[in-house]
């Protein structure tokens, strides 16, 4: 009965992400390739001084992500720092520096990790003007980046990979915006709150009081999920039920953080003259979430317990949503990753050590994807007896030298992270004394979790960790920047050496990357790569626990 | 195993670090043993230290160290065992450079090593060509076995395109003079020997290519492994240095990184083999690239000479006439077309006596005979017999056209001006040709005929021998024109040629082939030399470029698939000490930890020298379609990859168990 309850769910799902596929994917590569501008994105324009039809080169292009995510941060720390002197600040003061340092980076580099209560630290005043508009910009980044990446594969002979300027504003007036309005309305038809009224102070029917906080939730939420953010109005997320009040709207949300990863690959293969490439990544993208959601489902369903869930979700509800969250990059909880059983909570971690592929964040699952694809087409293309090449463009040592990097950063950072943790023994004695509230294995794989989440910018957390310390906000600040910033610059610059290519016309002597073959060497790289990057901490850690 | 054998001190001299750096796998690989065997001399002094809160066996530092070192010298061998191939080769080029006299045209004489560009010397019959160069006057035979293997003497003479000479040849009969083409030292035998040697061998930018992944993927696991111990020390018990060493080799891509160097070389080597020669390491590799292929129509495609196939008497002649009087014509004619005319005619070869031989000239595009009773024969292109005879009978035209639609030549055969009927000659195209094409077509390659006919000649050859497309009535220029758009669709072209007028279009060429009867200036702007002079074996030189990637590709598969069976035996050896849970993972069921680490080390070693025979052969190579080769290969070398490790190290982990103390 829960088998056909969890299928029933997971085929809802496929459904409604299938249906989306092709409009939506259309339709986001329709709105960065027209060269017709909207009125109020010609004044914008004029108004920074950027000539929309003038493309730029990588590195003016990525001079334009970095410049723009820096005054991003700057003006968030700012913002955070200087609190008390803003209006709807509902009398909270400044934050920490170490604070405001980390959350600054967690909302710009699209991670939204909260090392603190977003509803007992922040009023409206941060929420609205640093952290609502960092949830779309940084949405728009990602989008951003992976767009100049499939120009790397559909230009030829270019110097160019598009204006980032341009890309950021279509992404956000031409598809976060108008999307994040239409979702809103449906999450507050779902339920979801909608107000300005702040805390509400009422008389419980036992007689005792309660204060009720309240405001503008479901527009925050709607973003939260589209833009694979992840940071919530309240502490517990999607728990709560004022972010995620009952079984409907949690698969909405499930929905909604799926729809625009799984639709890019369609844009890809718009954008690239080819569909049967774009339903190659999607199936790829597919195949590892169901059997994510499968197996966690399968682990929590077989030694689990209610603890940390929702009675409204259950733990099918549950489980399906921490994949959906962990393997999306946005970080959102409808239950507790802590008190899910050892090799479920596991299944999270290895969620985001795949790269945050399947279908990843907003724009960095497809550019992720795309970058192992390279890898995969590497290998295999020797094996074809060719120099390889993807989509007529030739892998060669430069492209092999920026794929290897991007695929370096992030489990670098995480096993760094997590070593010095424990290495440095002032640090060792400040997480054992202060952060780990679980010793022992449990008490590691949060610290693991931490920094897994942070350098994949996903943004969850095993909530037993107090991560509101100097070293954490530090440290995981750090990965979390690293972790979005230098693969980007790896992307952009693999954006402009595939551009500058001509294409290497197809044959049947080429290798074709839209086959079920293709699709299952890229599934194969996929977990392969992660796994032998990651099988001794997650020995270490979940399965040590799980097997014990 | 001869070869294993003398191959051996190679390996030990590689083993400095100086040339180890170079290979970056196998350089952390040494430091490991290095560093193992430092700890294991200092262990009996400092004592052992535990290792995930067990004790592993006395001798485990020792076999782990030991067996580092062969694993760092198994590597050298297959590098060593690569080289000695080209080394046998190489010393017999040397004999050939063994410095000779040379006379110069001006009286003087010189050593062979100091003779320079522009140089003019005198060879005579028994005499050893000084170097390369081409023959500025004279005729005569050279026996080249010395570079090609082939004991029939070639011939070798002033103008056209069999001019080149090379030094270390020699001159069999007659005398030329040969301008010298070459500096001392850099020789066409010089090179040869530089090339076989391996000594010129640079990393060709896929190799490169590779190499940096191989490099990256070693940095994640040195990561790894780094961040090991301070994880192990809170969450569990942390590892023994030894142990963390032996994980980390198992990691990194040590197959494959033992192996590439002798992929490359060995794939040189295989050109070699087939008796050509390529400039560069660079070019082997693009010709597995290659996607569309010129060939010439002449030698390659048809058999140099075209052969009479067929008599077609016109204007009321009867067969028998025709027949007689095209015998007669061709009688004195020694080309090869003419004698097939005979063979075809039948009856004797015999010539009558006091007839005059009418020779054909450019002029006169006729050949013939005057008979002794004063009666006149010819044979020639239909205008020319034509104009010579005056009137042509009706049906003659229609016969023409059929035969000339149909790719053949026709010659008009007249007898005292009265036109007597056509010889159809026709371009004979080689037997399985057509099969050949059609592999190539399977394998994503376009073949070009490269032809001097008119297009409706070219046309019916080509459509006789399957190739895809043809250039008919071509110039060197057209040659380059159709490269270069060729390439501007982002193909690479490989073609052959020997001609001088040829080396614009070989040096614009991907891969160009010269042919060693060639001309210098040809040989210079080739990438390649083929010894044989056979047009032919274009097709086997995209074959090894080919062979040449899939065994990179399949033995890196292979070697980094290997990986997932390591872990299942190290990481439970490692952390069932502390958490005996894991022992589950133990799905080999492997004796002890220490037999289990030291059976991955050792099986890591073994799969190399049991890899060298493959990756000196090369993978097998199919003309099949990319998909099918690819799937292919992932199934031996993938999947074969991930559970050949785990029997081997199963196997030999029974063998270990039996040491005392494992």
């Amino acid at each position: 009965m829960t088998v056909l309850f969890f299928v029933l769910q997971l085929v809802t799902i496929a459904v409604v992400i299938g249906l989306l596929y092709r409009p939506l994917g259309d339709y986001l590569a329709y709105a960065f390739t027209t060269s017709k501008n909207l009125r109020v994105e010609r004044g914008f324009y004029r108004l920074i001084g950027v000539t929309p039809e003038s493309e730029q080169n990588w590195s003016a292009y990525l001079r334009g992500v970095l410049a723009f995510s820096a005054v991003g941060i700057l003006l968030l720390y700012a913002l955070q720092r200087l609190q008390q002197l803003l209006p709807f600040a509902l009398g909270f003061p400044a934050a920490s520096e170490h604070l405001s340092f980390n959350t600054a980076i967690s909302f710009v580099t699209n991670t939204n990790w909260q090392s603190y209560s977003p509803d007992l630290t922040f009023g409206y005043g941060v929420q609205l003007v640093g952290l609502t508009v960092q949830n779309f910009v940084s949405a728009a980044v990602g989008l951003a980046v992976a767009v100049a990446l499939i120009r790397g594969f559909s230009y030829r002979r270019s110097g160019t990979i598009g204006n980032f300027w341009v890309d950021l504003t279509r992404g956000v007036t031409r598809v976060l915006l108008p999307l994040s309005v239409l979702t809103a309305l449906v999450l507050v038809a779902t339920g979801v709150i909608q107000n300005f009224a702040g805390f509400t102070d009422v008389t419980t029917i036992t007689g005792g009081t309660a204060t009720i906080p309240g405001g503008p939730v479901a527009s925050q939420e709607a973003i939260k999920l589209l833009g694979t953010n992840g940071g919530g109005f309240f502490n517990v997320n999607s728990a709560h039920p004022f972010e995620n009040p009952n079984p409907v709207s949690s698969m909405l949300e499930i929905i909604l953080m799926l729809a625009i990863p799984f639709a890019l690959p369609r844009t890809f293969g718009r954008m690239v003259g080819d569909h049967r490439q774009g339903y190659a990544i999607a199936a790829v993208m597919g195949v590892l979430y169901i059997a994510s959601a499968s197996l966690m489902t399968w682990a929590e369903l077989s030694s689990g317990t209610m603890e940390g869930k929702e009675q409204r979700f259950g733990i099918i509800g549950s489980t399906l949503f921490g994949t959906t969250s962990t393997i999306t990059s946005t970080g959102a909880v409808n239950s507790m990753h802590d008190s899910f059983s050892p090799l479920a909570g596991g299944m999270a971690m290895v969620n985001m050590m795949l790269g945050e592929v399947a279908p990843g964040g907003v724009g960095s699952g497809l550019y992720g994807m795309l970058v192992v694809a390279i890898i995969a087409v590497f290998i295999a293309g020797l094996m074809v007896g060719r120099t390889p090449e993807y989509l007529g463009k030739k892998i060669g040592a430069r492209e092999i030298k920026l794929a290897s990097l991007y695929i370096l950063t992030t489990p670098t950072l995480v096993l760094l992270g997590t070593a010095l943790s424990f290495a440095i023994p002032a640090v060792r004695a400040d997480v054992e004394g202060t952060s780990i509230w679980n010793p022992g294995l449990h008490g590691f794989g949060e610290v693991l979790y931490a920094f897994t989440s942070a350098a994949n910018n996903n943004g969850s957390a095993f909530a037993g960790l107090t991560a509101n310390t100097p070293w954490f906000n530090t440290a995981l600040g750090v990965a979390m920047m690293l972790g979005r910033f230098l693969p980007i610059v790896f992307v952009l610059a693999l954006a402009g050496s595939l551009a500058a290519q001509d294409r290497v016309p197809v044959t049947t002597g080429t290798l074709p990357t839209h086959r079920p073959q293709f699709v299952g060497l890229l599934l194969g790289v996929v977990v392969i790569v992660s796994a032998l990057t990651y099988f001794p901490v997650l020995a270490l850690g979940p399965l040590a626990e799980g097997l014990q | 195993m001869n070869t294993f054998a003398s191959a051996l001190p190679g390996a030990f001299r590689k083993l400095d670090p100086r040339l180890m750096w170079r290979n970056p796998v196998m350089f952390l690989v040494e430091i490991g043993a290095v560093l193992t065997t430092a700890i294991a001399i200092a262990e009996p002094f400092t004592g052992r230290a535990p290792s995930g809160g067990a004790e592993l066996a006395p001798s485990f530092t020792v076999g782990i160290a030991v067996w580092l070192w062969i694993t760092v010298l198994f590597a050298n061998l297959a590098e060593s065992v690569a080289e000695g191939r080209g080394k046998a080769q190489a010393a017999s080029l040397r004999q050939t450079r063994t410095s000779t006299a040379a006379h110069l045209v001006d009286g003087r004489e010189l050593s062979s090593a100091d003779l320079t560009l522009g140089d003019e010397v005198v060879v005579v019959a028994g005499e050893v060509i000084p170097g390369d160069g081409d023959i500025i006057e004279g005729i005569a035979s050279v026996d080249e076995s010395a570079i090609t293997g082939e004991s029939a003497p070639v011939v070798r003479e002033f103008g056209g395109d069999r001019s080149a000479v090379t030094g270390g040849t020699r001159v069999l009969s007659d005398r030329i003079v040969v301008r010298i083409t070459s500096k001392p030292g850099e020789t066409f035998v010089d090179r040869m020997i530089a090339l076989v040697e391996g000594a010129s061998r640079q990393k060709t930018p896929n190799e490169i290519a590779l190499n940096i992944l191989l490099a990256s993927l070693s940095i994640v696991f040195v990561i790894v492994v780094l961040a090991l111990n301070p994880l192990s020390s809170y969450a569990g018990q942390p590892a023994s240095v030894p142990v963390l060493v032996a994980l980390l080799v198992c990691l990194i891509p040590t197959t494959i990184g033992a192996l590439l160097s002798a992929i490359g070389i060995a794939g040189m080597d295989r050109l070699v083999q087939h008796n050509v020669l390529a400039m560069s390491g660079r070019a082997v590799e693009a010709a597995g690239d290659v996607t569309t292929l010129l060939l010439d129509k002449t030698g390659t495609i048809t058999y140099g000479n075209r052969r009479a196939v067929e008599f077609v008497p016109v204007g009321g002649a009867s067969e028998t006439e025709l027949v007689d009087a095209a015998r007669l014509s061709s009688l004195g004619d020694p080309t090869p077309e003419g004698s097939s005319i005979v063979e075809l005619a039948g009856g004797s070869a015999a010539m009558t006596a006091n007839s005059t031989v009418i020779p054909f000239t450019a002029q006169t595009r006729m050949s013939g005979l005057d008979l002794a009773d004063g009666s006149q024969v010819r044979k020639g292109a239909s205008s020319m017999v034509i104009a010579w005879a005056g009137s042509a009978p009706d049906d003659l035209e229609p016969v023409i056209t059929r035969i000339s639609e149909s790719g053949g030549t026709p010659l008009v055969v007249a007898r005292d001006k009265q036109i007597l009927g056509v010889v159809h000659l026709k371009d004979i195209v080689k037997e399985g040709l057509k099969e050949r094409f059609a592999d190539l077509r399977a394998m994503g390659i376009r073949t070009v005929m490269i032809t001097g006919d008119n297009p409706l000649t070219a046309k019916a050859i080509a459509a006789e021998a399957g190739v895809d497309d043809f250039l008919a009535e071509a110039t060197p220029e057209d040659k380059i024109a159709y490269i270069r758009t060729e390439q501007e669709g982002g193909n690479l072209v490989a073609m052959t040629g020997d001609g001088t007028n040829d080396a614009p279009a070989l040096a614009q060429a991907d891969v160009g082939v010269a042919m060693n009867t060639g001309t210098s200036a040809a040989k210079e702007a080739g990438n390649m030399v083929d010894l044989d002079s056979d047009p032919t074996k274009l097709i086997d030189i995209v074959r090894i470029g080919k062979q040449l990637l899939i065994t990179r590709g399949s033995l890196t598969t292979f070697s980094i698939a290997n990986d997932v069976a390591k872990y299942f035996a190290i990481i439970p050896a490692m952390f069932a000490g502390v958490f005996p849970g894991l022992a589950v993972l133990n799905i080999m069921g492997l004796h002890s930890s220490a037999s289990a680490i030291l059976s991955a080390i050792v099986f890591n070693a073994l799969v190399i020298v049991f890899l060298i025979p493959l990756a000196l052969r090369g993978v097998k190579y199919r003309a099949v379609s990319a998909s099918s080769l690819l799937g292919r290969n992932l199934l031996i070398y993938g999947l074969g990859g991930i559970i050949a490790p785990f029997i081997g190290i199963k196997l030999i982990d029974l063998v270990v168990s039996i040491i005392p103390g494992f």
